[in-house]
């Protein structure tokens, strides 16, 4: 471990905190309805969008035509990327004359990309210039969108009083859309190409090497989706090795600029949730709560990765672990690209996780299954979180005996059981899927590496797919029908099944009254909260997981150190 | 339940459409635009040209299998590595045989230097199977090989590793690296092909 290597966590956490407060303000004005500078601009795109759609921004939507609303959307634009992947070979943009892909892959990628998920079972050079933007690029807005769309309609059942709605699922995506997303991807797009990302609906160069080989330069719209995909926490890379790939991230510093930019909206969106309450102290409890989680994780597996692996050492290697990583990013930030890339639920990466050591590689995986609420998604964390926040004030409550509260409503039995089914989702599908795969032959055909790790990689994979991260133990063979069936299933089940009771719950608290704070209210704002909340992550994430973890990375540990190989 | 399915069917079906115009076609469209326009050397992918022909990306690496040259590190990318159609890692996790077996394949093909342990980086593959770079030490490691490939003197090429080694950025952000392929076109320069 380096000084270097410190410095680089240290400022990386003091930008995302310091840039909680500026986007969070942008998005409380989106939240709000307000109007921003840049409606001058995009307002005639917004309002034409409404006028051909015959959609009435100002309409209130109750719960469960906002979730009806969505989910159909959902559906339809699934449906428009699944043509575009099958027809892949007779739509244009297509110079290689690649086939389109086959009936399962094409239902996991269209899925994936859907759910936020970006879980790639294809190689990124297998698409055309056209199924990339066309069918991908899009999700990667879109899914955003969404997400974000679905934590405003749930703060908007914390802050609404006696109301029956929780907004309007169409204007909260279209504005998210046009004045949050699009707006940043245009500047960072740019900043990407000038550092070397390629941006071409050229796809293809041939190259003589120096020593007279033939080297085939894969090109395309790079910069366009890289962007998207950081910011909207996708992680689909345009190629296979995603952002270690150096077209995708050429430097150091767009390596910076791209983990900040997964953080960016999660950590503004802790803001805009204190905002909306009435009360910022709100937010950044929440935010010092994530921030401890993240801390504690990347702690790990920079010690862990930086310690290197014995079993090269007795070769006669010295130092840290690089099988999997590249020159120009090192030890330090690939470790902490992986911490963040799955604290969040973005997915990218920029080394290879399967070649992380065992305890390195299992702090990415763990941050996944705590429900990816350290930053988290956008949206999709700050909403992840505050199921666990209902939990917290519920323990809370069941230990002082009192009704819980949480930012000034009551929060009783049917909002509990609804958190708790919202989290459910976690364990039964992805311990239920593994445990399939583990014993049946189309699931045990999968893994590359053998021993514990071989269980990792298929761990990792229904962890990755129901938690929308969409990283991967790159080793397990994942494109084939079963993989591809069972983990399109996961994301799907990951990303809606935990959508839809959150709405319910925002719909419930909607309809109550306001309870005001009184001197015998569980304070929600200072260090004892902050401590039960990152206590009932840990418990709730570790009593479901730990045995798995168990099986899998800690058994490799165990095996690592005492030099048994497999 | 039915009128929520009826009434969303115009909204989603149109904004389908609309968004994958403008998020799909009409947004790349203008990046690629303003790239080719403002940057069209990184926009087409950092292109080596020499008379007239891409020898290839000054981001990615290629294969050097000659005592001539310097070499990247092991890549996994294609079957005969550094194929830019096919980035990859190796995917070897740490207690897997087959990673051990080959990290010993290639220090026996390393010759032994009594005076430095082998740069990790040497035996590992990269991330992307495209890794250009390579540490300091690994490029100096390889100098004996060269200069005697070359018949020039030790000392020159070390002189040269140390032009090419790039600093980290803001003296925190990467690390000491030297791009394999840069250094190997000023070493043909140095000392053309005879």
């Amino acid at each position: 471990m380096t000084f270097e290597g410190w410095a680089l966590i240290l400022i990386f956490a003091a930008l995302t905190v310091a840039l909680a407060k500026p986007i969070g303000l942008w998005l409380y004005a989106l939240y709000d309805g307000r109007r921003t500078p840049l409606h001058a601009v995009l307002g005639p795109i917004e309002r034409g969008f409404y006028t051909l759609a015959g959609i009435d921004p100002t309409t209130d939507q109750s719960w469960r035509r906002y979730a009806v609303h969505m989910l159909l959307f959902q559906v339809a634009t699934l449906l428009f990327t699944y043509a575009i992947l099958r027809l892949q070979a007779v739509l244009p943009l297509n110079s290689r004359d690649l086939a389109g892909q086959s009936p399962d892959l094409a239902f996991n990628t269209a899925i994936s990309f859907t759910a936020n998920t970006n879980w790639q079972s294809y190689s990124g050079e297998t698409l055309s210039v056209l199924s990339q933007m066309l069918g991908l690029t899009i999700h990667n807005f879109l899914s955003a969108a969404t997400g974000i769309a679905i934590a405003f309609a749930l703060f908007r059942g914390f802050a609404r009083r006696q109301a029956s709605g929780i907004g309007n699922f169409w204007a909260d995506l279209t504005r998210v859309t046009l004045y949050l997303l699009l707006p940043i991807c245009l500047v960072y797009a740019l900043f990407l190409v000038a550092s070397g990302v390629p941006q071409t609906f050229a796809s293809l160069v041939d190259a003589t090497t120096l020593e007279g080989a033939k080297q085939s330069i894969v090109l395309g719209p790079v910069a366009s989706q890289e962007a998207i995909k950081m910011l909207g926490t996708n992680g689909g890379g345009f190629f296979n090795a995603n952002s270690a790939h150096p077209f995708e991230n050429p430097t150091a510093l767009t390596n910076l600029v791209q983990m900040l930019s997964i953080f960016a909206i999660g950590s503004g969106m802790t803001w805009c949730f204190g905002k909306a309450m009435g009360n910022t102290r709100q937010g950044w409890a929440i935010l010092a709560a994530m921030m401890i989680l993240f801390l504690a994780g990347a702690s790990v597996t920079y010690w862990q990765e930086a310690a290197g692996n014995p079993n090269l050492h007795v070769l006669g290697l010295t130092g840290g672990n690089m099988e999997g990583k590249e020159v120009r990013f090192g030890i330090a930030a690939s470790a902490l690209f992986s911490v963040v890339t799955t604290a969040a639920s973005c997915g990218a990466v920029n080394a290879m996780h399967d070649s992380f050591t065992a305890l390195g590689g299992m702090i990415p995986l763990f941050n996944m299954q705590l429900g990816e609420v350290v930053i988290g998604g956008v949206g999709a964390g700050i909403y992840g979180f505050l199921v666990f926040a209902i939990l917290a004030v519920f323990v809370a409550g069941l230990m002082v005996g009192r009704t819980p509260e949480y930012v000034g409503k009551k929060i009783e039995s049917r909002e509990v059981k609804l958190a708790v089914l919202a989290i459910a989702i976690l364990p039964l599908s992805i311990l239920g899927l593994t445990a399939l795969s583990a014993v049946l032959p189309q699931g045990l055909a999968g893994p590359l590496n053998k021993g514990p790790h071989g269980f990792t990689e298929i761990l990792y994979a229904y962890t990755s797919a129901t938690g929308n991260n969409g990283s991967a133990f790159a080793g397990l063979t994942a494109a084939t029908p079963f993989y591809n069936g069972l983990l399109g299933t996961a994301m799907w089940l990951g990303r809606f099944f935990m959508i839809v009771p959150i709405l319910a719950v925002a719909g419930s608290l909607a309809a109550k009254k306001y309870t005001p704070e009184t001197a015998g209210s569980f304070p929600t704002t200072g260090p004892l909260w902050v401590g039960l909340l990152v206590g009932i992550i840990l418990i709730v994430g570790g009593l479901t997981f730990l045995p798995s973890l168990a099986l899998g990375p800690i058994a490799d540990h165990i095996a690592m150190v005492r030099g048994q190989l497999f | 339940m039915l009128t929520d399915i009826k009434t969303a069917l115009r909204p989603a079906l149109v904004l389908t459409l609309l968004f994958a115009a403008l998020l799909g076609l009409f947004y790349p469209a203008v990046i690629t635009g303003l790239a080719q326009t403002f940057f069209p050397h990184q926009a087409n992918g950092s292109l080596i040209r020499e008379n007239d022909r891409v020898i290839g990306s000054e981001l990615l690496g290629q294969a050097f299998a000659t005592d001539r040259y310097f070499h990247g590190r092991p890549s996994a990318a294609g079957s005969n590595g550094y194929d830019a159609t096919a980035s990859a890692g190796s995917n070897l996790g740490p207690t897997s045989q087959a990673l051990v077996d080959r990290v010993k394949g290639d220090l026996a093909a390393l010759p032994q230097s009594p005076d430095s342990d082998v740069p990790p980086d040497l035996v590992t593959t990269s991330a992307s199977g495209l890794d250009p770079h390579i540490s300091p030490e690994a490029a100096l490691y390889q100098v004996t090989r060269v200069a005697e490939a070359r018949g020039i003197a030790a000392d020159d090429l070390r002189n040269l590793v140390r032009q090419h080694v790039q600093g980290p950025a803001l003296g925190f952000l990467g690390e000491p690296r030297v791009n394999v392929l840069a250094l190997n076109r000023d070493l043909d320069r140095l000392n053309a092909r005879p």
